[in-house]
């Protein structure tokens, strides 16, 4: 059968907030949720300048390490409240900030467990595409050890660039677009 | 890449990639903004697993049918040319991708973003925000009504002017095909030395505009564009030659 052709990735532009600015969208799970931690960080780009128009998305297993997803071929599960999808822009110093519950761990496919991590995507003016990364925390140091796509980088520094650390009230990552920190993007 | 990833009993839909040839690179030289942002060095594959195979099935929930019609949210109506857009959400093999959310955003009729960092002296439309979200129906169709945005200046170069266009998210229903783009407008004079449009493929800028749709104009009301948006498809294959257990041998 012939393939058609994918649409072509366009940069979100310096006007992003107009059409993606969503009151709940950092909501992961509703205002004082049990367990719930604000995951932060800062956007830099390669003068080391907060990037103050990016948009950070986020997707993720429920804290029991289910998708509420017919394509989960393990079933679909619903965790009440829990969205699994988080949007923040970083208008605010360049900082995003995600009010979500921590994820469980889930098969990594080769027979193991992945240890708990979140999907992002990074959209911003000067990206034509959206670029991908994963956040996983550093309180999970076995699980991390063991986890496959962690085990797939280079060297200790492009893990540490995925590594969010323990704040009071959750984790923080920052993401380095360019430079000496550049944070590990993958292709998906 | 296999179309399934095996153990612990998980077959998982493996997401096709675009050849790079038909693919919008991250950073391209010629538009200025890439130049501290894009990453610099190449991506890390990523097999797709659990996380990125699922995606968030955002719908009917977060809009009303109100929320299509970008002409009718203020107390007057809009300046400009009233036109419809429409079109399909489908995947690269050609299936309708229904129920998902598409959000759109544009400048008004004079090329003015309703936003704080927009002051280039065009009037601000006080009945235009140019904020649109609908979801697909059943199969996979989309349609807004809005009046055509015009071209606006940037810093880009000297005299520089993006051609008028539309932007699009899209979810489909996994993480991998989630897309952000741009809606462009046939024969657009200012195609030639914008960055942002010459920073797609050649041979993928066709995608990227919209069609003059003269049947689905509305007589003595608006004209029309159809503009279909193509998602990653699976790479089915391996499903269909796939025997039980044949390739199950890799459980730790
Ligand atoms: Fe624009």
């Amino acid at each position: 059968m012939s393939r058609l052709h994918t649409t072509p990735s366009a940069t979100v532009g310096p006007y992003l907030s107009i059409g993606l600015a969503w009151e709940d969208g950092p909501y992961v799970v509703a205002a004082e949720t049990p367990g719930a931690i604000w995951l932060r960080g800062v956007v830099h780009d390669g003068n080391g300048d907060v990037v103050p128009d990016a948009m950070v998305e986020t997707w993720q297993a429920d804290p029991d390490g289910r998708f509420d997803h017919p394509d989960d071929p393990r079933g679909a599960v619903p965790y009440p409240g829990f969205r699994g999808f988080g949007r923040s822009q970083t208008v605010t110093e360049g900082q995003y900030a995600i009010y979500t519950l921590k994820p469980g761990r889930i098969p990594d496919g080769e027979g193991g467990l992945q240890a708990p991590h979140i999907d992002v995507s990074l959209f911003a003016r000067g990206l034509l595409d959206r670029v991908v990364t994963r956040i996983y925390f550093a309180d999970d140091a076995e699980a991390n050890d063991e986890d496959v796509v962690l085990r797939s980088l280079p060297d200790d520094a492009a893990r540490r660039s995925l590594i969010a650390t323990p704040t009071g009230d959750g984790y923080r990552l920052d993401l380095y677009l360019q430079g000496d920190r550049e944070t590990v993007f993958f292709a998906v | 890449m296999t179309g399934t990833t095996s153990a612990s009993g998980l077959h998982l839909p493996q997401y096709l990639r675009e050849a790079a040839d038909l693919r919008t690179p991250v950073g391209y030289a010629g538009y200025k903004s890439t130049g501290l942002r894009a990453p610099l060095r190449g991506p890390v594959d990523l097999p797709h697993r659990l996380t990125e195979v699922t995606g968030p099935l955002l719908g009917e929930g977060r809009v009303t049918a109100a929320d299509a019609d970008l002409t009718r949210q203020h107390a007057g109506e809009p300046q400009g040319q009233r036109i419809i857009v429409h079109g399909r959400v489908l995947d690269s093999d050609g299936r309708a991708v229904p129920h998902t959310l598409v959000e759109v955003w544009q400048a008004n009729a004079g090329g003015r973003y309703r936003h704080v960092v927009d002051n280039w002296p065009s009037p601000i439309d006080p009945n235009f925000t140019g904020l649109g979200r609908t979801v697909t129906d059943g199969q996979g169709r989309y349609e807004f009504t809005t009046i055509r945005p015009g071209a606006y200046p940037w810093g880009n170069h000297h005299n520089a002017w993006r051609p008028a266009h539309i932007h699009f998210s899209l979810f489909g229903r996994a993480f991998t095909q989630r897309l952000v783009t741009q809606m462009y407008f046939p024969d657009d004079p200012l195609f030639g030395q914008d960055p942002i449009f010459n920073s797609i493929p050649e041979a993928a800028r066709p995608l990227a505009v919209s069609r003059f749709d003269l049947e689905r104009t509305v007589p003595s009301w608006a004209l029309a564009y159809e503009w279909d948006i193509v998602l990653r498809g699976r790479d089915q294959t391996p499903y269909e030659s796939h025997e039980p257990g044949a390739d199950d041998g890799d459980v730790a």
